[in-house]
């Protein structure tokens, strides 16, 4: 703080206009304090173990927090995520049974591709609400997957070896999943700040008028962003059956409500126009610790479920605030 | 005129399709009788409150996202407090549970007054909020419910004379009418309903001529958490336990609520359309079901028909916004 220079304006509004200004140093302040408190309930449980565990089990988080991140940009959310990730883990653990795992891969994004060309046409042409499009194929998605695993019921299901190397294995105590994970989140920052496709974005969500009277053909843009969004959640959920490693149906399905949150704490405006990943990881990184937190205060799911919910409400408040306070 | 004629003409056109899918329903299955009917009727009831609760919002130009958790939260109080309980202690327990809803409602419509977060932001984050509550009321489906509410909705009416029609009019459709109109019929011809209509057709324009938008947002949210309530203790009341995980309720009660001929914008519609079309969104279910059809794929087709019922209600709204 000391870097401000002294200014006749009242503490709290040079607090709220710092906080605007960079909204990377609050959260990682707050990260910061929730490690320490970590530490304080639990002596010695900060190690580099716990740090190893932490990383790993963020980055699927973070991975679907991309998604929502770059749809909140164009003012969207997609909660068919969780569905989508489910669906290429489950296809791909029963489809490796009698295929190459490269062919399983390819033919479990399959269904992701599909999810998220229906989302953006459905968002982009037809203009229905992005919460209702993803939450519609989201259920679609999961009747697929109840009639396909009865089809595959006798095959049987497994993990190939490099996913569950990938998912959980440490080479010199780092996770491995960030070779994955480290080119993703270039990829997003690079696209959403260096390239056409990023400004269009950040475009549409700032003032949809203006950008389609500026010649940005609106429905190729929201489709193109669902179906990425779409392949990214597919390829999270071959990673987090990898950390799992027990195909279900409704395997990432609880990464759904904390990909959201993760995205808002992050600094993405629901409402489109502002915010980035680099926040996002933050978010989801402090997410991870907190569930810790709470699972070490013996929270309940619905406990977690509230808190979340909450913080979604408050965050998204606060942050309105700071907007009109400029 | 021409506007109230072509409304009126959409939901008598809801119900003609209604009675052309029961037809079918007769083709298909020769035996479909008084007592199928009741169970149809018996499980529209869910719906049917939860498509009520959509409509109240939307008509006043929002959307409530947390329809489906607050049944859940509600069936799981009602549920939890009647386990073990006698049966007269069900009389305390209704009230309470309505109450509960109106107030939950109440919270939701003052967060987005208070905090002018989007109430689709709000209503999501109320839908976490709401569902971690009904985890923690009931961790598991359980509980129990008083002998005589079930009995509200099992059989038919018996009409003195007239043994043959009151076959056909099962007890939950009465409950239906009687809790919809009750609530319904008095607003419509209130000055709180013509508020409620006018801040959905535009907030500014009714803020301009006096219409206190605030508070009547709050009391179409209060009344929405109201139905949702009674969405509830129906859920309740028909499988005998509370479940903690929200149904496909939201999904369905804006389709069948864009299906009833209410704008998504808002200010326009009623709510026969929606409840009519919510009859015809699960006649079509039992019908696939007696085709003996995979209850998965009818599951994925339902949802089919009501995201493809929910994309022409877009369009139709993004039409009219252009003309």
């Amino acid at each position: 703080m000391s870097t401000t220079a002294i200014q006749p304006v009242p503490f709290g509004r040079r607090l709220k206009r710092f906080m605007a200004d960079r909204p990377l140093i609050p959260l990682i302040i707050l990260l910061v304090i929730l490690v320490l408190v970590l530490q304080i309930l639990r002596p010695g449980i900060v190690n580099e173990r716990w740090l190893a565990n932490t990383v790993k089990f963020a980055i699927p988080l973070a991975i679907l927090a991309g998604c929502q991140t770059m749809t909140m940009l164009t003012g969207g959310i997609d909660l068919s995520v969780g569905t989508v990730a489910t669906m290429s883990a489950f296809i791909m653990a029963t489809q490796v049974v009698n295929h190459d795992p490269a062919v399983a891969i390819l033919i479990a994004l399959v269904p992701a591709v599909l999810i998220g060309l229906v989302n953006g046409i459905g968002v982009g042409v037809f203009r229905v609400h992005p919460l209702i499009m993803t939450l519609g194929t989201s259920l679609i998605g999961t009747g697929c997957l109840q009639v396909y695993q009865r089809t595959v019921i006798a095959s049987g299901a497994k993990i190939p070896p490099f996913l569950a190397w990938l998912g959980t294995g440490l080479t010199y105590g780092v996770p491995n999943a960030l070779l994955l994970f480290v080119p993703i989140a270039v990829l997003i920052v690079f696209t959403l700040n260096r390239t056409g496709f990023g400004r269009l974005l950040y475009a549409v969500g700032d003032n949809e008028g203006a950008a389609r009277l500026s010649g940005v053909r609106y429905w190729q843009v929201i489709t193109a962003l669902y179906v990425i969004s779409s392949v990214l959640a597919g390829i999270t959920g071959l990673l987090y059956i990898g950390l799992i490693k027990a195909p279900s149906l409704s395997l990432a399905e609880p990464l759904v409500l904390p990909s959201v949150a993760a995205a808002v704490i992050g600094g993405t405006s629901i409402f489109g126009g502002r915010g980035g990943y680099t926040g996002t990881i933050i978010g989801a990184l402090i997410l991870t610790v907190l569930t810790t937190l709470l699972t070490i205060l013996q929270m309940p799911e619905g406990a977690r479920r509230i808190l979340f919910g909450l913080i979604v409400l408050f965050v998204t408040a606060a942050y309105l605030r700071i907007i009109e306070d400029r | 005129m021409t506007r109230l004629v072509r409304r009126q003409g959409w939901v008598a056109g809801l119900l003609v399709l209604f009675v052309v899918l029961l037809v079918i329903t007769r083709l298909i299955q020769p035996g479909y009788g008084s007592g199928d009917f009741g169970s149809l009727v018996r499980a529209v009831l869910p719906y049917a409150f939860a498509v009520a609760a959509q409509t109240i919002v939307v008509i006043a130009g929002g959307i409530d996202l947390s329809v489906g958790a607050m049944m859940a939260l509600t069936s799981v109080t009602a549920a939890s407090m009647m386990d073990g309980a006698s049966e007269e202690y069900a009389l305390f327990v209704v009230p309470f549970v309505l109450a509960m809803g109106l107030v939950l409602g109440a919270v939701n419509g003052m967060l987005i007054v208070v905090t002018r977060v989007p109430d689709i932001v709000v209503t999501l984050a109320t839908l976490f909020v709401l569902q971690g509550a009904a985890l923690l009321v009931l961790g598991a489906p359980g509980g129990a419910v008083a002998e005589w509410l079930r009995a509200t909705i099992v059989g038919t009416v018996s009409i003195p004379g007239l043994p043959e029609l009151s076959a056909w009019i099962p007890k939950a459709l009465v409950l239906l009418v009687v809790c919809l109109c009750i609530i319904w019929i008095p607003l419509k011809r209130s000055k709180l309903g013509l508020s409620i209509y006018a801040i959905g057709s535009s907030e500014l324009a009714a803020f301009r001529s006096g219409v206190p938008v605030a508070r009547t947002r709050i009391i179409a949210y209060a009344l929405s958490g109201l139905f949702a309530a009674m969405g509830g203790l129906a859920l309740t009341m028909s499988t005998g336990i509370g479940a903690p995980i929200p149904g496909p309720y939201l999904l369905a009660s804006v389709a069948a609520v864009v299906l009833g001929g209410v704008a998504l914008g808002g200010g326009k519609g009623g709510l026969l359309g929606p409840i009519v079309a919510v009859f015809v969104l699960r006649l079509v279910r039992t019908d696939l079901t007696l085709l003996a059809i995979d209850p998965n794929v009818t599951a994925i087709i339902e949802g089919a028909i009501m995201v493809a019922v929910v994309m022409f209600g877009a369009f139709i709204t993004m039409r009219s916004r252009q003309s």
